[in-house]
């Protein structure tokens, strides 16, 4: 391993994140830090995650993508951000893409997203 | 001015701070950083520290630089590098400099050669705008236009920017803080890029433009500090054998 695979390695290691298994077509809830004055609370952002960019390391990211008050909005969150206080899967969606970004020109019933029954988690 | 250090670049990744906060960060690792020689005033004319860093192969090395490394008692180095110091700042020649040299928040100024492109045009080179699209332009969109003016002065004149070799230049990157130090391994990184390729050596000195903060090490962290009493006799067979 080079010294920069280990350092972010031990980074990762580091910062304890537990990130569940999910990928693109999931639908998932971020549990994001926010910090108004002094005062720090969280907020759930819930939507379907339409990209996973870079991997699982740290420099890795997700994109959800969710309807907030009938206009699409997209919110890219860091992996490993230390903002994000949990990622829960609400939803396994069946998808034959690794990118959906063909949902930002649907609306309503064609942006479905059919579940997937048959998910078994990787051992 | 106390000395800087000599370091290779290992790339680059992002730390992630408490606050939430990313920060993009260059790995800079020390390498066997020892000073190998002294210039002083009354020798050489001017007060110096000579740092090598990396290992080389003794029978890669010329036979010169072999009998300079014996002379300072320490083993063949890949890069050397001076430094311009202050007389008080003068570092014991043998001494392996350690990563705390730099303090974290601390700013410094990172030189390196630049990563070579080649031969290029001006738009690239100079960020030239080029020529138009349309409008009867012919073949020369990317060309730099003018260079000059009429019969008066009816010559370009020096130094003006065309197409050309670009990179593989020394390029200096000012005030870059340094985010973390890791003693142990010898790494220091710093926030944002620096320049050259991975691999390649740079040279970290103290930021010239601003001011030095409170509690750096001088004349520099030295490695072996922790036992001083050890350094003194450690010292004595080596001028011994300059001698």
């Amino acid at each position: 391993m080079n010294l920069i695979a280990q350092l972010e390695a031990e980074q990762i290691a580091a910062l304890g994140k537990d990130i569940p298994d999910f990928k693109a077509g999931d639908t998932v809830r971020v549990g994001f830090k926010v910090t108004e004055g002094t005062r720090s609370r969280v907020q759930n952002y819930e939507g379907v995650c339409v990209a996973r960019n870079n991997g699982v390391g740290i420099a890795g990211s997700f994109t959800v993508r969710k309807i907030s008050f009938g206009e699409g909005v997209e919110r890219v969150f860091p992996l490993h951000s230390t903002n994000i206080d949990s990622i829960t899967v609400v939803r396994r969606g069946r998808v034959r893409r690794a990118k959906l970004y063909y949902l930002r020109d649907r609306r309503g019933k064609s942006a479905r997203i059919a579940e997937q029954t048959n998910y078994k988690p990787k051992s | 001015m106390r000395s800087g250090v000599i370091a290779k670049k290992m790339g680059m990744t992002r730390l992630f701070m408490e606050d939430g906060k990313q920060i993009p960060v260059t790995v800079l690792a020390l390498d066997g950083l020892q000073v190998v020689a002294q210039r002083t005033a009354d020798l050489d004319g001017y007060t110096a520290v000579q740092l090598g860093a990396g290992s080389a192969k003794a029978k890669r090395t010329s036979q010169a630089m072999r009998g300079h490394f014996a002379k300072a008692n320490v083993a063949p180095k890949r890069k050397v590098a001076e430094f311009r110091v202050s007389a008080e700042n003068l570092i014991e020649v043998g001494s392996e400099i350690s990563a705390e040299h730099f303090l974290e928040g601390q700013m410094v100024d990172v030189s390196g050669t630049s990563i070579g492109k080649g031969f290029q045009g001006a738009m690239k080179r100079w960020n030239f705008s080029g020529l138009r699209a349309s409008h009867g332009v012919s073949i020369s969109h990317r060309s730099h236009g003018s260079t000059g003016q009429c019969q008066d002065p009816g010559k370009v004149f020096k130094g003006k920017k065309m197409a050309g070799h670009m990179g593989a230049a020394k390029v200096t990157t000012q005030n870059l803080e340094v985010v973390r130090t890791d003693a142990d391994r010898g790494l220091i990184m710093v926030k944002g890029a620096v320049p050259g390729s991975k691999g390649g050596w740079v040279t970290i000195k103290d930021a010239m433009k601003k001011k030095l903060p409170d509690g750096v090490p001088f004349p520099a962290a030295i490695k072996s500090a922790a036992a001083p009493a050890e350094a003194p006799v450690a010292d004595a067979p080596a001028e011994g054998g300059e001698a």
